[in-house]
């Protein structure tokens, strides 16, 4: 055991935690980056501690290939070879055995992967994705596992969920540095919460330092989803991390939070920006659209990034996905977003703030930012000459009225978050609903639109 | 924009301050203007532009042309111009037309209307009306005129065509300009030496705060700029390979020289089309004070690494280095296997070393030839990023040292012995064949 685990603030099932690891000291709950082949794409080592990420993910599979472990290993692991003093954590190779199926072929011995690269066979056992991942040495290693996609169905779900069991000994038999890296088991059983609760026995027997939700966040229904993590978090114990792999939207990451779950990762917010898609409060803005061609908003007016401090969503526009630096821009704000969110979410709960913190998320107490605003303020604005009726008109004119808007804020001291919600017409998705009645947390104000009343 | 220059050597080499309005510190010539797309630096991003040499890295070029994909010049104006828009208040931008990567001049369309460019929205006509439009919306602090740029192997009719399109072009845009930004008249004159002393003389007569010398990079060999530039700068009988000649401040030839100056002395001469190091010696040595070059966007895409030792001392032929292969001791390749730094069960060799020992750009800093040589070979962006990074820094010191070896007087000195410095390794290796 490499890791200490200390929860300093709980709301429910919620909890906030210090996750001390041996390079760095992190807060959950966390957002981890994944930077596949040994970089964030597109943003330096620096960027990314300037941003506030504290754990990145590597992965075993493609690092094996390019440059191989054993040239890792020789140059000092890998926070050496990319100058990443922070935390890592490295994947098992798993994954891939999902994304690479028709390359893979799987086993009781391991996977046999034909390696993309040059076609070459490449054999993933347990004991060699544990070697691999000893090379590479980050803070976190995961267990091989027999992942299988959440939308097939039949035997072939109990059988990786059985031998993920059968993995996890052999994984531990050949980690050879438990005292720098923490073995993380993760558990496998498809939406049977039968096979499920099989599977977290088995894992908790087995006293890892850390434990990881698997075999979701691939296409499953948001209803199944919820109810696979809500119970594999209740089963899990209370004082080691939990981490839901592959998770994930904003939204997922709030709920997942919510119900107990600890640490998430995903290429989404990154790969959507080099798309030209940007995480804002109210969901996401596609900047691609000719509609932001003379948008002289920032992304984001809430947000203190570079990215949403300096440019306008038209100088954007004109650079995604043409120039590299369009993606860089975008990369670096939406990895700003999701570690604010983490950040966010950490100090809610400790604050003892958690469900405002969720309901403001989803929408505004009564409806529309702008409508909570006015009645804090009581009046119009002395240098907005439209006064109330500016108000009216919504979201619009911000563009014109952002400094005004700055200055009331401040004086009542309303966070910028709150203004801007994912639901502001109330229609918050029924699986939402369910998963925050187990939490514990009442959003019923937000799931119907204009009630008047107040915190 | 106010200029003036400090110090010569050799005659026509000279040394010079540039202060731009928006920027407290002044800005020495000879200076590199830094490439950039839109703007921004085709890989650099805006918060790690800080970390390059100061106030070297502060002059950007911008091609005006590049926001036709995109953005109207009236958001542009909205915003409140070029240097708002990109975020950078305290940078130089100067505007040309042409861009050596993607916007190309295309002289077989450009006509009397406007001159022709072949981008990546396909070819486009711009009428010096347009262009101005453009400029205006963006605010640069120096602008070049629009001008018709010809390759070298066109007809002499052609040719002459340039120049008097050029002229008359360079009266429009003064015409319709209002007031703002440094205005650089463009000449021409493609590969004949009178019609480039011509379009000097008449570029030479308006009102224009600095020259900016065109239609170079487009075909003429080496051995001919030289006679250009000089038509250009300080034309002279039989000086068509000046590079050979060593004057003395005092000398006879230099106050010839002096006299037959067609662009007045005391304003700054900008170029285009001449990247490389040898041909940016040329560019200073016929008097040229800023240069517009997109060597290092070529090197960087290429996965190279400028290695040459700066402040001109020549390499040493005995110690020729057999394990520097795949270097011609001027640049390194990145994508060469040597570089990966193989595990010991192939090769005993384990290379943990920067780009360039001693060097302080934030790549040699940070990271490793090794891992450079990884992100190129997994395809990832930040493999340019980082080089990018390292190739500006290197080559803004290149300009560094020449600064310091006209300042000392000793430019002839220093060009001599750089040029014959890269030529060394040629020689040796043919031996050792």
């Amino acid at each position: 055991m490499a890791l200490r685990f200390e929860v300093l603030g709980r709301f429910n099932r919620a909890r906030a935690a210090n996750l001390t690891l041996p390079h760095f000291l992190c807060q959950t709950p966390l957002f981890m980056p994944v930077g596949t082949q040994g970089t964030i794409k597109g943003l330096t080592t620096n960027q990314l501690e300037e941003i506030g990420c504290q754990i990145i993910l590597g992965n075993t599979y493609h690092l094996a290939l390019r440059p191989t472990s054993e040239l890792i290993d020789e140059l000092g692991g890998l926070h050496k070879f990319m100058n990443w003093p922070r935390a890592l954590l490295t994947d098992s190779g798993g994954f891939q055995m999902v994304s690479l199926l028709h390359l893979a072929d799987i086993t009781e011995k391991g996977v046999t992967f034909q390696s993309p690269v040059d076609g070459k066979p490449m054999l993933l056992t347990p004991e060699e994705s544990i070697q691999i991942q000893n090379r590479i040495g980050a803070d976190i290693i995961m267990a091989l596992d027999d992942v299988v996609k959440t939308t097939i169905t039949g035997p072939r779900i109990e059988e990786a969920m059985y031998r993920t069991l059968r993995w996890i000994d052999r994984c531990i038999a050949a980690h050879k540095r438990p005292n720098e890296q923490n073995l993380f088991g993760i558990v496998q059983g498809g939406l049977d919460p039968v096979l499920r609760d099989i599977c977290v026995r088995g894992l908790v027997d087995r006293n890892l330092p850390g434990y990881a939700i698997g075999g979701l966040a691939g296409g499953e229904d948001k209803d199944s989803f919820w109810r696979v993590v809500a119970q594999c978090t209740a089963a899990l114990p209370e004082d080691k991390p939990r981490y839901v792999m592959g998770v994930g939207y904003p939204l997922d990451i709030v709920v997942c939070s919510a119900l107990g779950a600890d640490m998430y990762d995903c290429v989404y917010p990154t790969r959507t920006a080099r798309f030209g898609t940007a995480l804002v409060p109210e969901g996401v803005l596609k900047l691609k659209h000719n509609v932001m061609a003379d948008d002289t908003r920032p992304i984001d007016p809430t947000c203190a990034c570079m990215v949403c401090k300096n440019y306008t969503r038209a100088y954007i526009h004109c650079l995604v996905t043409k120039d590299a630096m369009g993606s860089q821009l975008l990369s670096y704000h939406n990895l700003f977003y999701m570690m604010k969110l983490s950040r966010d979410l950490h100090s809610s709960i400790i604050e003892g703030r958690f469900p405002q913190y969720v309901r403001v998320r989803f929408s505004a107490e009564d409806g529309s930012p702008l409508y909570l605003f006015l009645s804090l303020s009581h009046s119009p604005c002395d240098k907005c000459s439209y006064g109330h009726l500016c108000l009216l008109e919504g979201a619009e004119l911000l563009g014109s009225g952002d400094e005004w808007f700055h200055d009331c804020v401040c004086q009542f001291s309303v966070d910028w978050n709150d203004l801007f919600s994912l639901f502001p017409k109330g229609d918050v998705p029924e699986w939402v609903c369910n998963a925050m009645e187990v939490a514990g947390i009442d959003i019923s104000s937000c799931c119907a639109p204009f009630i008047s009343s107040q915190e | 924009m106010k200029f003036a220059v400090k110090a010569w050597s050799n005659g026509r080499a000279r040394t010079g301050l540039l202060h731009l309005g928006n920027y407290p510190n002044p800005i020495e010539t000879p200076a590199l203007l830094l490439p950039t797309r839109k703007g921004l630096p085709y890989f650099i991003s805006p918060d790690l532009l800080p970390s390059l040499p100061s106030p070297d890295s502060h002059l950007l070029q911008v091609c005006p042309l590049h926001f036709l994909e995109g953005l109207s010049p009236k958001t542009i104006s909205k915003i409140g111009g070029l240097h708002q828009m990109v975020g950078l208040p305290e940078y130089g931008f100067a505007a040309v037309a042409r861009d050596s990567v993607q916007c190309l001049p295309e002289c077989n369309s450009t006509n009397k209307v406007g001159a022709s460019f072949e981008t990546p929205c396909g070819r486009l006509l711009i009428k010096p009306a347009d262009y101005v439009e453009m400029i205006s919306s963006m605010k640069p602090n120096i602008w070049a005129t629009l001008a018709d740029e010809v390759p070298a192997w066109v007809s002499d009719k052609r040719n002459k065509t340039s120049v008097d399109r050029t002229v008359r072009w360079l009266d429009e845009c003064i015409a319709l300009s209002s007031a703002g930004g440094a205005v650089f008249g463009s000449i021409v004159g493609g590969p004949s030496v009178e019609e480039r002393e011509r379009c000097a003389q008449e570029v030479a007569r308006r009102n224009v705060s600095g020259y900016w010398i065109g239609g170079l990079g487009l075909g003429e060999s080496m051995d001919e700029r030289p006679a250009l530039l000089n038509a250009v700068t300080h034309p002279t009988v039989g000086c068509g390979y000046g590079e050979n000649i060593v004057i003395s401040e005092e000398s006879k030839e230099h106050r010839a020289l002096q006299r037959k100056a067609i662009l007045q002395e005391e304003k700054p001469r900008l170029v285009c089309g001449l990247g490389l190091p040898e041909e940016v010696l040329q560019g200073v040595a016929a008097g040229i004070d800023l240069f517009d070059s997109e060597y290092i966007y070529h090197l960087t895409l290429g996965g190279f690494a400028l290695t040459f030792p700066l402040g001109g001392v020549g390499i040493n032929v005995s110690s020729f280095d057999p394990n520097n292969l795949g270097s011609d001791r001027s640049k390194i390749n990145l994508r060469a296997t040597i570089y990966r730094a193989y595990p010991t069960w192939v090769l005993t060799r384990k290379d943990t070393s920067p780009v360039v020992e001693n060097c302080s750009c934030y790549t040699c800093q940070n990271h490793t030839k090794a891992y450079i040589n990884h992100l190129l070979n997994v395809h990832e962006m930040l493999a340019q990023i980082l080089l990018e990074i390292h190739n500006t820094h290197h080559y803004l010191k290149f300009f560094s040292s020449i600064r310091e070896a006209i300042k000392a007087g000793e430019f002839e000195q220093f060009r001599k012995r750089f040029i014959e410095s890269r030529r060394d390794h040629l020689a040796v290796a043919a031996v050792c064949v």
